[in-house]
């Protein structure tokens, strides 16, 4: 199991699109950082508009903290798509590339195959939320300083001081790797049924945008099934930016994104098991 | 009597409603070279694929070396090397990088040593280190057949393993199966559109037809030389028909049409005959022969779809 996780790994990582995605998401740090720089101060005044009559606010509130909760708000449909990109491409880019036939003519069971997968996924996964942590976090705090960070809300703004910042952002980005892991999840799920990586990729972003739609919209229809909908809580990561900290609220979702990610991958499990590889 | 390496007992498999394996049944002795026939759509890689699980029957057995391939899957697959279809690899990795992957999970502990002979076995040598997208079909297939044998498999699965090649390419496959067949004693199952490259390295011909077995038997039964089709073109010679059949050519039962004189001998008599003609001033413009086992698997699949056709 070990060798066939290292063969999963190496494989990902001599592919010219894995790097494509971390480069993606260096450039999407860097677009923000740089509209930051240079009108960070129209977009504060104008998010802070509604409690600038009541408030007097003071302060380098463009700062690293700040930045980098807007950058994060991409992990929504950008970073999902690059999860994608090489999740979906698992076990569909083997069938297209034919090499799936030669794996499965080796002495190695379906199961282990299905789990090196899931596992080499998770860890490109966690990898790629690393990488934007270094990139959004340290890059920020490093081009804008440190400070107490604001996170504006509709009506109200919370503010967080400097040293309460950080292990807020470690928790956050903990809880996107698991969000991000739900949607590897679907990908590999996905990818047993297509035969071409195109297919996947494009079906786990299309049930993204749509859940996310259903998720965001504040409609009675929808409002009951919105708990059980795993976009839903794919935005739990922004509880440790409130105050106080929603820890049962945050902790459910985490069970939901959970539930969600064994069941797609006991389905996967399922259905590679049964399949005929005719491609 | 050898004994068999791989027993497939009645296997069927259908897709949908179509019956693409149909209650299949043949033998594999150790050490010989097994030629598996069959046109397009006959059931040939269906069949292959159910060989090495990735295709699972709707009923019938697969017995590796007395053992049940369904109940000892992973443990029979160490002792067999196979192409099904075609040799896809990861193109953006070297030719080296595929063999030791596929190496690695062979289930056994293969050495480089070992890496590098059967790259030089295939011919690859000097190469291994390039990408295999840039390599050209025939090294992409002996590359196929690098990842096939390094773990030193008894059983080798070669479906359509000239698909794509040059002659050249076909030529060097075939002494590639002959040398693993003689050298290294390893027994194989090879498919092929091919019935001539076949004929030159099996020891024994399956042919399926529709998803049923149509014969099984050693070559030598089957090439019979004085059963081989000759062709001959000549210039329209009138009353010639007669006369063959006053001499001892009769005993072929030739027949004359449309200027063309066909006959079913050994190819052998073919200078006597085109002698013949000379003396009696008929001038013979062209010779053909259709090989006798060529001719065998046309009568046998074009008499099952014209039976077919009438029910």
């Amino acid at each position: 199991m070990k060798q066939l996780l290292q063969i999963e790994l190496f494989k990902i990582f001599r592919r010219p699109r894995t790097y494509i995605s971390f480069g993606i998401v260096t450039a999407i740090t860097f677009v923000i950082q740089l509209a930051m720089l240079t009108d960070g101060k129209s977009y504060m005044s104008f998010a802070l508009q509604g409690v600038n009559e009541q408030f007097d606010i003071h302060g380098n509130m463009i700062n690293g903290y700040f930045i980098t909760y807007i950058i994060l708000q991409t992990l929504l449909i950008q970073i999902p798509l690059l999860v994608a990109l090489v999740a979906g491409d698992t076990l569909a880019g083997e069938a297209t590339l034919g090499t799936l036939r030669l794996l499965l003519t080796k002495p190695i069971s379906r199961n282990q195959l299905i789990l090196a997968k899931f596992m080499s996924s998770f860890i490109y996964t966690v990898l790629l939320v690393i990488w934007l942590a270094i990139v959004a976090l340290g890059l920020s705090v490093l081009i804008f300083g440190r400070g107490d960070m604001v996170n504006i809300k509709s009506d109200t703004f919370i503010l967080i001081l400097q040293n309460d910042v950080l292990w807020r952002y470690a928790a956050a980005f903990c809880f996107a790797m698991l969000a991000m892991t739900t949607i590897a999840s679907l990908s590999i799920l996905l990818s047993v049924f297509a035969d071409n990586s195109i297919g996947p990729i494009i079906s786990t972003m299309g049930i993204v945008v749509v859940l996310t739609i259903l998720s965001n919209l504040d409609l009675p229809l929808f409002n009951h099934i919105k708990p059980y909908i795993f976009t839903t809580h794919m935005i739990g990561w922004k509880g440790f930016f409130d105050d106080p900290v929603p820890v049962r609220q945050i902790g459910i979702s985490a069970l939901v994104l959970i539930v969600y990610t064994v069941a797609f991958a006991g389905t996967t499990l399922l259905v590679f098991n049964k399949k005929d590889i005719k491609s | 009597m050898a004994s068999p390496i791989l027993e497939v007992r009645s296997l069927t498999k259908s897709f949908n409603q179509f019956k693409a394996v149909d209650d299949l049944s043949f033998a594999i002795n150790k050490g010989a070279v097994y030629g598996f026939l069959g046109q397009n759509g006959a059931g040939k890689s269906t069949t292959m694929r159910m060989l090495m699980g990735l295709i699972f029957p709707d009923s019938g057995s697969i017995i590796i070396n007395g053992s049940s391939f369904s109940n000892s899957q992973r443990q029979l697959l160490r002792n067999i090397g196979a192409i099904i279809e075609r040799p896809d690899m990861y193109g953006y990795l070297s030719g080296w990088e595929n063999l030791k992957i596929f190496a690695a999970l062979s289930g056994k502990n293969i050495k480089t040593t070992r890496l590098h002979e059967v790259i030089e076995m295939v011919g690859l040598k000097g190469r291994e280190k390039d990408k295999v997208k840039a390599y050209s079909q025939g090294m992409k297939q002996r590359l196929g057949i690098a990842i096939a044998t390094v773990h030193e498999p008894d059983l080798l699965i070669l479906d359509e393993p000239t698909n794509g090649l040059d002659p050249q390419g076909i030529a060097e496959i075939r002494q590639l199966i002959l040398s693993l067949s003689k050298d290294h004693g390893k027994t194989i199952l090879v498919s092929s559109h091919l019935l001539h490259e076949i004929e030159q390295v099996a020891t024994d011909i399956i042919i399926i037809h529709k998803g049923k077995k149509m014969i099984e038997a050693p070559v030598g039964e089957l090439l019979r030389p004085d059963d081989t089709r000759i062709e001959i073109t000549l210039q329209p010679a009138p009353g010639l028909q007669q006369s063959i059949y006053q001499t001892s050519w009769a005993q072929y039962s030739p027949e004359i049409i449309d200027g063309v004189l066909t006959i079913k001998m050994n190819p052998a008599h073919i200078p006597a005959l085109n002698k013949w003609l000379v003396v009696q001033g008929i001038e013979v413009s062209g010779i053909t022969t259709q090989h006798s086992f060529e001719a065998y698997f046309l009568n046998i699949t074009h008499e099952t779809t014209a039976a077919d056709r009438t029910v």
